[in-house]
Order: structure tokens, then sequence, then C-alpha cells
């Protein structure tokens, strides 16, 4: 069964913004899908509309077989929304608003208060839970926000960058809490500017652009796309310049930071030799991240410097 | 397993909406109930008393008698309206609106929601205006289904009205216009302070096209006994709002006016 299934959807703004041109998009009940885009490729417009905050000019959305257009009630109580912007009440304390939005999707009010528990304890906030929301940090607004979105146990979990500006201690913490919600059943889908997470967590993948999907497919077989492997090699002495290999691009980013980007199909062997041959010692050497970066840059034909 | 939603689910839902909207009335209490209770306590004191001495009777009572009704009805109306265009707007504003708009719950429970805390509100704050009342005249009921029902569905009305404007507006200067330029107006010429006999000939017909006159003389009947206009055609008056300010707001909640993009 898919979890979310969009059909030719289309979404013009009154002001004549074109933001989807016919989206046809299917997301598999328990997968982690990682939804990615530049900004204004048109991720939370479709966002919107699956969760029913944004009209669609045209087109049908389905979670779980049910419309969002015909049905929006019992769509809509299938789906938990981590919106990318703070948006609850902050003066009121994160256990009643926890315990409001699942007041709101029909849970009764002695099991609402036992998951406001459970959640915001899990999330580490518990210790926080009576205090005005104004006064949390910016980490621990986004945790609440998963918090709210999860107290009525969806069976989709939608989260619109939820780590962003973050620090990476809670960033774990916050993917250690997702991929257990996933591994427990809950279909996830994920956007992030941080390709790494998408690359790390998600299993499927869909790259919007200018309103269109321009890939949709698996991490895996999107990687295995990519025809250049970059390795960074840390070396034991400095450099002046870096040594010419046929075939190989090598190029330093420090004295003794040596990148070395080789096709798939060559031999390490070659850039090993180069590298005894040059008398150049390594210490160590690791395969480069990002490598979804790239491929994402290729699709949405960007350059380095353009990704937000 | 598959979260249904069931009449069940959606009466929780409901309950939900007036229990966050009750709190929020009692925990600010000096801002929602203290005030108006004050402000009418002056009107008492300065209109009543000191002024309604000189005035002695008007419509065959005296004047602190009759315009105690309309003072109730008065705080009534402006705490109804207050209430739902702060809250609503405010919501709308912080966007933690969008709790509900992405809940389950069909417009019509998010309207009777806020509406339901918009009429407590008012109820509170015209029972304390009562209150207040009693140590200024002696008060008595003439009809207590008349005089609650009347209250009641004023309430609603004017809780729609400002619902309405709550969607439609932009920025917090546009939920008080109304209420400075239409609603203070039409009350106070509502026959709060006077009866309509007093207006002169064509004024007086202008005065009969003001809702808000049924509105206090219906109240003013169920307490008092005495009206400027037939009680029946003042019930249907407000009867015909609730429907036609409560189709208006469904139809803007279910389009998403000013809410969804």
């Amino acid at each position: 069964m898919y979890a979310l299934e969009a059909r030719n959807l289309k979404k013009t703004y009154k002001n004549g913004v074109v933001a989807l041109k016919g989206i046809d998009l299917t997301v598999e009940e328990g997968d982690f899908f990682a939804l990615l885009g530049p900004n204004g490729a048109g991720k939370s417009t479709l966002i919107g509309i699956v969760s029913s905050l944004v009209n669609a000019s045209s087109g049908e959305t389905k979670v779980f077989e049910t419309s969002v257009q015909k049905n929006r009630s019992q769509a809509m109580a299938e789906i938990g929304l981590v919106p990318q912007e703070v948006n609850f009440n902050q003066f009121e304390r994160p256990f009643d608003i926890v315990v409001n939005q699942a007041g709101y999707y029909g849970v009764p009010r002695k099991i609402a208060r036992r998951r406001a528990e459970k959640y915001l304890n899990q999330l580490q906030l518990w210790d926080k839970a009576f205090k005005p929301s104004r006064t949390l940090s910016g980490g621990m607004k986004r945790r609440l926000l998963i918090a709210r979105a999860m107290v009525h146990e969806p069976r989709l979990l939608i989260l619109d960058e939820p780590t962003a500006g973050v620090d990476i201690e809670i960033r774990r913490s916050m993917w250690a809490f997702i991929e257990q919600i996933n591994r427990d059943g809950t279909t996830v889908i994920l956007t992030t500017h941080y390709l790494e997470e998408a690359e790390n967590l998600c299993r499927n993948i869909a790259i919007i652009d200018s309103g269109r999907i321009v890939e949709n497919t698996t991490i895996k077989a999107l990687l295995s796309t990519l025809d250049v492997e970059t390795f960074v090699l840390d070396l034991t002495e400095p450099l002046e310049r870096a040594p010419q290999v046929e075939g190989m691009e090598i190029m330093l980013r420090d004295s003794t930071t040596m990148l070395a980007s080789l096709p798939k199909s060559s031999s390490l062997n070659v850039l090993f030799k180069m590298l005894e041959n040059e008398n150049i010692e390594v210490k160590s050497m690791r395969n480069k991240a990002n490598r979804l970066e790239e491929l994402f840059l290729r699709l949405v034909d960007k350059q380095p410097g353009q990704v937000a | 397993m598959s979260n249904k939603v069931s009449a069940k689910s959606y009466w929780i839902g409901y309950q939900t909406i007036v229990i966050k909207e009750v709190s929020r009335i009692l925990r600010i209490w000096a801002q929602t109930v203290i005030p108006p209770a004050i402000t009418m306590t002056l009107y008492f004191v300065i209109f009543g008393q000191l002024i309604g001495r000189r005035i002695g009777e008007m419509g065959g009572m005296d004047y602190m008698e009759f315009i105690v009704p309309g003072l109730i009805m008065l705080s009534v109306i402006t705490n109804a309206y207050g209430n739902i265009t702060s809250s609503f707007f405010g919501a709308k504003f912080g966007r933690h609106i969008e709790e509900l708009l992405i809940s389950p719950l069909p417009p019509i429970l998010i309207l009777a929601g806020y509406v339901t805390g918009a009429v407590f509100r008012s109820l509170l704050v015209g029972v304390l205006v009562f209150f207040v009342a009693s140590f200024f005249s002696d008060l008595q009921i003439h009809s207590w289904p008349v005089t609650l029902a009347v209250v009641v569905l004023t309430a609603i009305v004017f809780a729609l009205g400002g619902f309405i404007n709550a969607t439609f507006a932009q920025k917090f200067d546009d939920i008080a216009i109304i209420p400075t330029f239409v609603l203070q107006p039409l009350t106070y010429l509502g026959g709060v302070f006077f009866s309509v006999d007093l207006l002169p000939g064509v004024w007086e017909k202008i005065a009969m096209v003001n809702p808000i006159l049924y509105m206090v003389n219906a109240f003013r009947y169920g307490m008092l006994g005495v009206t400027d206009v037939p009680i029946g055609a003042a019930f249907t008056i407000i009867i015909l709002f609730v429907l036609a300010l409560g189709t208006i707001c469904v139809t803007l909640l279910r389009r998403g006016t000013g809410l969804r993009t």
C-alpha cells in the first residue's frame, strides 16, 4: 500500500507563481523517504498540499488510499506534520501544546497526557514540560514540534527540515528517535538541506526542481550512478603542489590533505603506486562524504556555492 | 493501526478547543473579565446614579432600571466579538491555527469551539455586570427563557461576526476597525441608553433597521417585560443573523479564506 500517492499535482498561486507543474509521486508504507530540492523548488508546497494547508490547483493526493481532497478529515488523521517554522503558541507550556494537539485528533485526555509524557521524555523535554515554551532553546522547540506531531501516533510522519539550525549532538539524537519511529512502522518523509542526513537515514529519494520531480529512485541506485569517487588522503609530510596522474584529478585542500577523484572503474593501486614513486606517505584515507550532494547538484543543474 | 475519525473523536476535538479557550480566558482574567466589569460599574455610577437621577423615567420606568439590560447586552456584545477576534486572529498571526487546520476536525467544529469560548466569556462578563448592577438597582427577571435565549443567541451572532472579521484581518489594526466604527455606534444607538420613542420622525425609522436595537429590546423584555419592538420580530432577526453569519463562517473556513493558500 502507498502511504502517499500524488497524481498530476499542480499548484499555481494567486500571484501567478507556478509552484508545482504536475507532480507524480508515490511513497510506500514503512518507507523512510527523502524529498530534496533547492529553495523554491516546490517541496513545501507539496507538503502543504498533502497536509491540507495549501489547496491544490488540480490533481489528487491520497494518504493510505484516502483522498486528501475528497475525505480530508480521514486523510489528516493519518498524518503528523513537523513544519519548517515553529508554529506553536509560545505562551503555552509544552505539555499543554502536546495534549491539546492529541485532543484535536480525538485522543481522550487521559491517554493524551500519558502520551505527552512519553514523547516529551523520549525527546528529552520532560524537564521543560511545564515551563513557558517561549523559554525553550531553538533545538528544544524543534523537538517539541516532533513530540506534537507524534502524539496522535500517525502512520505517516512528514518532517520539513526538522534539524535546520540544530547542533550536531541534538541532530543525532533526533535522527535516532526518528529512525526508531520508522522501525516501529511509521512511514517517514523527510525534507532536508543536509544531504548527509538523507544519505544516512533514507532508503528512497525524490529530487524536486522547479515544480517537477527530476529523480525518484532508491538512494543506493542513485549513488551507483556516480561514476567518479573522491577520496580524502591525510599526508604525513606537507606538499607544495599536487602530483599529476593520468585519468585522475588530484588536488590539495591544504598542504597535508589531498583529494583524489578517480573513475569507479580505476584501480586504487595506480594511485598508491604513484604516491610511492613520489615518496608521499599517507597517514589515513577516507571516502569523501556528500556523494549525494554531487548528484544533487548535477540533477538540479547548480554550482556548489548555490546550495542552501 | 489506522486512526479512524468518528463522532467521538470529533467530540473530543471540539471539547479540546473549548477547554483551551476557557483556560485562556481564565488565565488572563485581568484582561478578559475585570475591565468590562469596571467599565460597566462606571456606567452605572455616572449614567445611572448621577445623570439618571436628573433624567427621572425612561420608557415608563426608573432610568437606572432601564439601562441595566442595555449595559449587560453591551458587555455581552463587545466581549463575544472581542474574544473571538483576538483569539482567532492571534492564532492566525502566530500560525498556531495550523495545529487545527492540519487536524481531522471539520470546519464547523473548529468554528463551534471558538464560538463556545466567546459565548462563555460574554456570559461570564454578563453575569458579573448583572451582579454589579444588583448594587444599584432592584433587579428582576420577567422571563428567564427569553432572557437566556436572547443573551446566548446574541453572543453567538457577535462571535460569528468577530470570526469573519478575524478571518479577513491581516494585521491587528484590522480587528479594531469594525468594533470602533461599526459595532460601538450601532450598540450605542441600539437603545442601550434611551427608548427609540425619543427619536424624532425619520430617525426612529432609521433606528428600526439597526439589528442591535432588536437584541437589546428583546433582552429588556426578558428582564423587565417592556420593549420598543415586537418580540417575535426580534427573535426572527437574531436567528436569521445566526444562520446567515454561521453559513458565511463555515464557507470561509471550508475554502480556507485567509488561512490556506
